[in-house]
């Protein structure tokens, strides 16, 4: 198959970046996007020019961090999967397909589609965690979870904290990924101690990093690779309506 | 939050308002009658319509400083951007928000403020002894561009509400697998039924069903 592609190059992150287009001819159907970038770097590496960065680790959609617009589309058009898990056969021979980072104030652009996404590390440095003795692990039926709840919690913890959501949204809002961290950690046994520390302390740090404010469009949900629920934000929602009534009560 | 409550209340005012208005089907005393309750209403009224402003200003200063946040949060936007499931009313909610807010103020000075057309002040009143609230539509709306505008402007009210008036659940917290994909869909209709409504009034008139009944 062949492809013409426009992909946004970006010397560095102060400069100013453009879309630049390339041809790319003889790739097989079964060849996956990253893959197709690879064999064009190779290219431009043998042509002397500079290739193009782009950010990948597990290429099985699980570390999150192959972050890319294909197509106007946070991860591409193959929903619910991650950039990675993208195939050259979900695309028509001699299409044009464009490639863009994702575009977050939050998420600043390192180089070319390389982005930093380390806001999203410090939401989680914000509470997202527990605060628990180390050591061996406890016994697995000692603590009695209800099947619900932890499904439910499973379902949040899936998250790989790709940011496609603040990526996807029209307001570049964070809110699925934060409340996917949230939830995980409320529905469980073991979140109740630090339960509304963590949604005030995580809601507080998101704001401060800039991302925008959910108006509940749900094109979050439509791109996320792990298929987290915008139900997640409405728990948020009321995880934090709760928690900040109770602070202001003193509690 | 703050948004979803004050668009709560609007949406009830937009509610009881309909119903109000839809009094004009019934005949000048009707109307007339219910506009004659409400002034009577006194203090009250004037409380109605403080809390009816102070709810507008808030909803509008919150959602303008939301919508300058987002703004905001991609300052370069993407060369090509495809929407994958936002509908077009929820990518459209400041415009939409903005025209009924023109909407909004035209509305007052036209029918309460009576600042638009000096015939309005003029109207003797009707035989009960009310203001003639019945004379004072059927005239403004005679005006192919006066209810032209008043019809877009609720096609704008519907397509904000069509929105609206399901993700008030979410952002209050309320979302559950089951009802709220029929909330949304509940919002759809109730929305394109408030249009329907409010536009059956300008274009009666427009089309001579309702017109004005000289008193004897
Ligand atoms: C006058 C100017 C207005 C402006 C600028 C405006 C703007 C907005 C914006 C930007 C949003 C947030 C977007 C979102 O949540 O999706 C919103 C939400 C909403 N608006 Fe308005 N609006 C206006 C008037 C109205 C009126 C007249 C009503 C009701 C009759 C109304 C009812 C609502 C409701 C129910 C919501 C949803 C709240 C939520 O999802 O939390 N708005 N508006
Ligand atoms: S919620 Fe989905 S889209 Fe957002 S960071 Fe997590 S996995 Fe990625
Ligand atoms: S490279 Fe790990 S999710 Fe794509």
């Amino acid at each position: 198959m062949n492809f013409k592609l426009k992909i946004w190059r970006q010397p560095s992150a102060a400069s100013k970046g453009e879309l630049r287009r390339y041809e790319i001819e003889k790739i097989s159907a079964n060849t996956s996007f990253l893959e197709m970038l690879d064999i064009l770097n190779e290219q431009l590496i043998k042509s002397g020019e500079e290739p193009v960065a782009f950010d990948s680790d597990c290429r099985e959609g699980i570390c999150g961090t192959c972050s890319l617009t294909i197509n106007g589309e946070a991860h591409g058009p193959a929903h619910p999967a991650a950039a990675c898990q993208l195939y050259m056969r979900q695309f028509k021979d001699g299409e044009t397909i464009t490639v863009e980072p994702f575009r977050v104030r939050s998420f600043p652009i390192i180089k070319d589609l390389v982005i930093n996404r380390g806001a999203l590390d410090r939401i989680v440095q914000a509470g997202g965690f527990i605060s628990a003795r180390t050591g061996s692990a406890p016994e697995a039926n000692s603590t009695p979870i209800p099947k619900h709840n932890s499904d439910l919690a499973m379902e949040a913890a899936a998250c790989i904290g790709c940011g496609a959501c603040a990526a996807a949204c029209p307001n570049a809002s964070a809110m699925l990924f934060t409340s996917a961290k949230i939830s995980h950690l409320a529905l469980l046994p073991q979140g109740q101690a630090e339960r509304s520390r963590r949604v005030l302390g995580m809601v507080r740090q998101m704001d401060a990093e800039g991302f925008g404010n959910c108006t509940n469009t749900y094109e979050c949900e439509a791109v996320c690779p792990a298929e987290i629920s915008a139900s997640f934000i409405a728990k948020m929602n009321r995880e934090y309506a709760i928690a900040s009534l109770r602070d202001r009560l003193g509690e | 939050m703050i948004v979803a409550v004050t668009g709560v209340i609007l949406i009830l005012f937009v509610i009881g308002h309909l119903l109000g208005n839809l009094q004009i089907f019934l005949g000048p005393a009707w109307i007339n009658g219910y506009a004659e309750h409400l002034r009577e209403l006194g203090p009250l009224l004037w409380i109605i319509r403080a809390i009816l402003l102070i709810d507008v200003l808030a909803h509008i200063y919150y959602t303008v400083r939301l919508a300058i946040e987002n703004r905001r949060a991609r300052p370069e936007s993407y060369r090509r951007k495809d929407v994958v499931k936002a509908s077009f009313a929820s990518r459209h909610m400041v415009i939409s928000g903005m025209i009924l807010l023109a909407f909004i103020v035209f509305h007052l000075l036209q029918f309460s403020i009576r600042a638009i057309d000096p015939r309005f002040a003029a109207l003797p009143h009707d035989p009960l002894g009310h203001y003639d609230v019945y004379s004072m539509m059927v005239l403004g709306f005679t005006s192919p561009l006066v209810s032209g505008f008043y019809i877009l402007a609720m096609f704008l009210l519907a397509l904000h509400l069509s929105h609206g008036s399901s993700s008030f659940f979410q952002s209050l917290g309320l979302n559950n697998k089951n009802l709220t994909p029929r909330l949304a869909s509940a919002g759809r209709v109730f929305a394109w039924l408030l249009f329907v409504g409010y536009s059956s009034i300008p274009a009666a008139v427009l089309l001579g069903w309702v017109h004005l009944r000289s008193h004897s």
